[in-house]
């Protein structure tokens, strides 16, 4: 099964990988297919820990304790809570959008058909 | 010239703006009307969004909420941003693929059944109309304050605007207006928000502001001023919960998860060209939101400081500039938004924590010893004498802090701005649902596209006259009701929209009976303790692990996620063209093509 060579294949976007040769292919090849979305599922997985440790653990579970420390005159938990979550939140949207360029991008799946030539 | 002429000028400036926007973009067909032809561009969607988004409530309400609720007004700051991430990673970048025109399209199409679909129409209506009273009062509310009209007259004049673009424009006209709404409504929350920075701590930037030291030589940063100040009012420390930690999750939680369910914000996803463009777009909203959302709770906190050094302690009947009870006060109190007993009858504003009085304010029609409007109500034994509606502190900011008259007209402008464009997106996803999934895929599929563009125009324009009637005679648990929304949306459509993309396996059966016990469970719990139907108490020890209405849209959504993959594991799979066409809707590849048909 392809399942298992996707996986060493593919470690991060932007690592250097073999750029996607089926581009001429008629249709997507189903292993292709299936590595770019467990790419995907693993980099949405990644930025969600991140969403959630910012929010629900900074803001409101760890938000006592980090009260201790101050930055830039505010307790930290509380500049968690009500500034600094919603500068991380905007980073991760922008990130992810960046990196699944990227991913797209090398497996051959983006849509930027009319540049692309081919059917992909 | 005068405040209230400047404001006239204001107002009418941005309205003459908004209809010669919506003249120049009209709509030619279904799909400029359902998603403005798909050519938006991400920045432009992003502004939109912005704009669609922040309603009258985060631009009149929420800096008050802040003010008064201190640590415990982060379930909204957090609540509202954060779904736009689930929204960019989850959802948005899929349905633009998916390339249909509206919510309900992608749960039938997905979920191949026209009962997914009816379902899905039924949870959209009730949100969207939930939300769009709120709107149309707000419209009203400003111009009462502002321009000195009847609520009444003020939710006239608003239906009237709304219903020149929106039925005229469709998605098209809605957009481009909603790109000169955010930059009006910007405007106009962030100019006073600097100058009481200014004012507070000598720095422009609010959301450095509001760690900085307070100019009045005390050595206190804004927030140990606030937390010393309320503590010897008797409240909780500012920058303390009040809100048991479970609440406060959940709350935040079903915030998030409701936001990245409404469809009005989902649809602005699908009028972008690329898929590519669903994710930088969804940044670029998050971008212009949290340039307002950053801001509101410095102009909070400040607007807390500011309003206890001016009223607490001030002599009501004395001028202003010795030491007297400001102006504003009075103004608000002559609309009924501030009500002062004078317990101890000293003359003097008394202000500190609990509530001056029992039940909602009555006034008697007479006035006091010191020209106070007077209450029918019996004062509590504590020695609060103040009574504060919290949305007044964005509105009466300009006021408190001498701000010119040219500021407080914008004000106005900025607020009626975000209530109409909250507005028209609300109306447009419901028109849309109506002309395209009941009219088109449920009852009439032979339908040309020319009648399908006359029936969604007719039925923006019943939905208009509608939210007007509920603007103008709210019924009494509207504002109680906004937790609805969002319960809504989290307990029925955003898991099963999510499902519909991540697991395959999902299948009709389960995401039906998901939603529907998610909806049914959430409604319930909301109507048990917020109605007056089944005489419930409203209070921690009686909820259900100790989570608030306004926070069981979480337990909703798992309630729906356990049901669902429980029926789907004991019935049929998924059709084999259904995996296909999740497959499909996972990669990018061909989505300006699919919008092409």
């Amino acid at each position: 099964m392809p399942d298992k060579d996707d996986k060493e294949v593919y470690h991060h976007a932007g690592d250097n990988l073999p750029v996607h040769d089926q581009h001429d292919e008629e249709t997507l090849s189903e292993e292709r297919v299936r590595a770019y979305w467990r790419a995907n599922v693993r980099l949405l997985t990644r930025l969600l820990a991140v969403w959630f440790a910012v929010s629900f653990g900074a803001g409101i579970v760890f938000v006592e304790p980090l009260n201790s420390f101050t930055l830039g005159g505010f307790p930290l938990g509380f500049w968690f809570a009500q500034q600094g979550a919603i500068y991380v939140f905007m980073v991760l949207i922008f990130v992810y959008a960046y990196q699944m360029r990227k991913i797209e991008h090398h497996f051959g799946v983006d849509d930027d058909a009319e540049d692309e030539g081919g059917t992909v | 010239m005068s405040t209230q002429v400047l404001t006239y000028i204001a107002v009418g400036l941005s309205f003459a703006l908004y209809i010669g926007i919506a003249i120049w973009s009209r709509a030619g067909s279904t799909k400029e009307f359902y998603v403005a032809g798909g050519g938006v561009h991400p920045v432009a969607n992003g502004m939109a969004t912005a704009a669609d988004w922040m309603s009258a409530a985060s631009f009149i309400s929420m800096a008050g909420i802040i003010a008064f609720a201190g640590y415990d007004g982060s379930v909204y700051l957090m609540g509202w941003t954060g779904g736009y991430v689930l929204l960019a990673l989850l959802l948005a970048p899929y349905l633009r693929k998916f390339g249909q025109y509206t919510v309900p399209d992608f749960i039938g199409e997905r979920y191949y059944s026209r009962t997914a679909r009816v379902v899905a129409v039924v949870c959209l209506i009730a949100i969207s109309f939930t939300y769009i009273a709120g709107q149309m009062r707000g419209v009203g509310v400003v111009f009462s304050h502002f321009l000195d009209v009847p609520i009444n007259i003020g939710v006239m004049v608003g239906m009237a605007v709304v219903f020149f673009y929106a039925v005229l424009g469709g998605m098209k006209g809605i957009t481009y207006t909603q790109v000169a709404q955010y930059c009006v409504l910007i405007f106009a929350y962030m100019t006073p928000a600097v100058f009481i920075s200014m004012l507070v701590t000598g720095i422009p930037v609010p959301q450095l502001g509001l760690g900085a030291e307070v100019l009045d030589g005390s050595g206190q940063t804004v927030l140990q001023k606030l937390d010393t100040t309320l503590v010897d009012l008797g409240f909780t420390p500012y920058t303390q919960a009040s809100k048991s930690m479970t609440d406060i999750f959940a709350i935040t939680f079903a915030l998030m998860v409701g936001t990245a369910g409404l469809p009005h914000v989902i649809v602005r996803f699908f009028t972008v060209p690329r898929v590519t463009d669903a994710r930088v777009s969804a940044g670029y909203a998050l971008f212009f939101i949290a340039l307002l959302y950053t801001t509101a709770p410095a102009v909070g906190a400040f607007a807390r400081i500011n309003f206890i050094e001016t009223v607490n302690g001030s002599t009501y009947a004395a001028p202003e500039e010795q030491g007297g009870t400001p102006q504003f006060f009075k103004t608000f109190e002559d609309i009924g938004l501030i009500r002062w007993v004078d317990k101890n009858a000293d003359g003097v504003v008394q202000y500190s924590a609990g509530r001056p009085f029992d039940g909602p304010a009555e006034f008697n029609g007479k006035r006091g010893p010191s020209g106070e409007r007077l209450l029918t109500n019996l004062p509590t034994s504590n020695s609060n004498e103040v009574d504060v509606d919290r949305d007044i502190m964005v509105l009466a900011n300009p006021e408190i802090a001498k701000l010119p008259g040219w500021v407080i007209a914008l004000v106005a402008a900025g607020g009626i701005a975000a209530a109409l464009s909250t507005a028209a997106g609300l109306l447009l996803v419901i028109s849309t649902s109506i002309s395209h999934d009941l009219l088109k895929k449920t009852f009439r599929p032979n339908i040309s596209d020319r009648n399908e563009l006359h029936a969604a125009r007719g039925a923006a324009i019943i939905a208009i006259l509608v939210a007007g009637y509920l603007g103008i005679n709210p019924p009494g648990f509207v504002a109680q009701v906004v937790a609805l929304a969002f319960g809504l949306a989290a307990a029925s459509l955003f898991p099963a929209i999510l499902m519909g993309i991540f697991v395959k396996r999902m299948n009709r059966e389960g995401a039906i009976a998901g939603m529907v016990a998610g909806l049914l469970f959430t409604v319930g719990y909301i109507a048990y303790f917020k109605s007056s139907w089944f005489d419930a108490v409203n209070t921690a020890d009686h909820w259900l692990f100790g989570i608030s209405p306004e926070g069981i849209g979480s337990v909703g959504m798992l309630i729906n996620f356990a049901v669902a993959f429980l029926v789907a594991t004991r019935t049929a799979d998924t059709p084999d063209a259904i995996k296909d066409l999740v497959d499909d809707i996972r990669i990018p590849t061909g989505a300006g093509v699919a919008h092409r048909h």
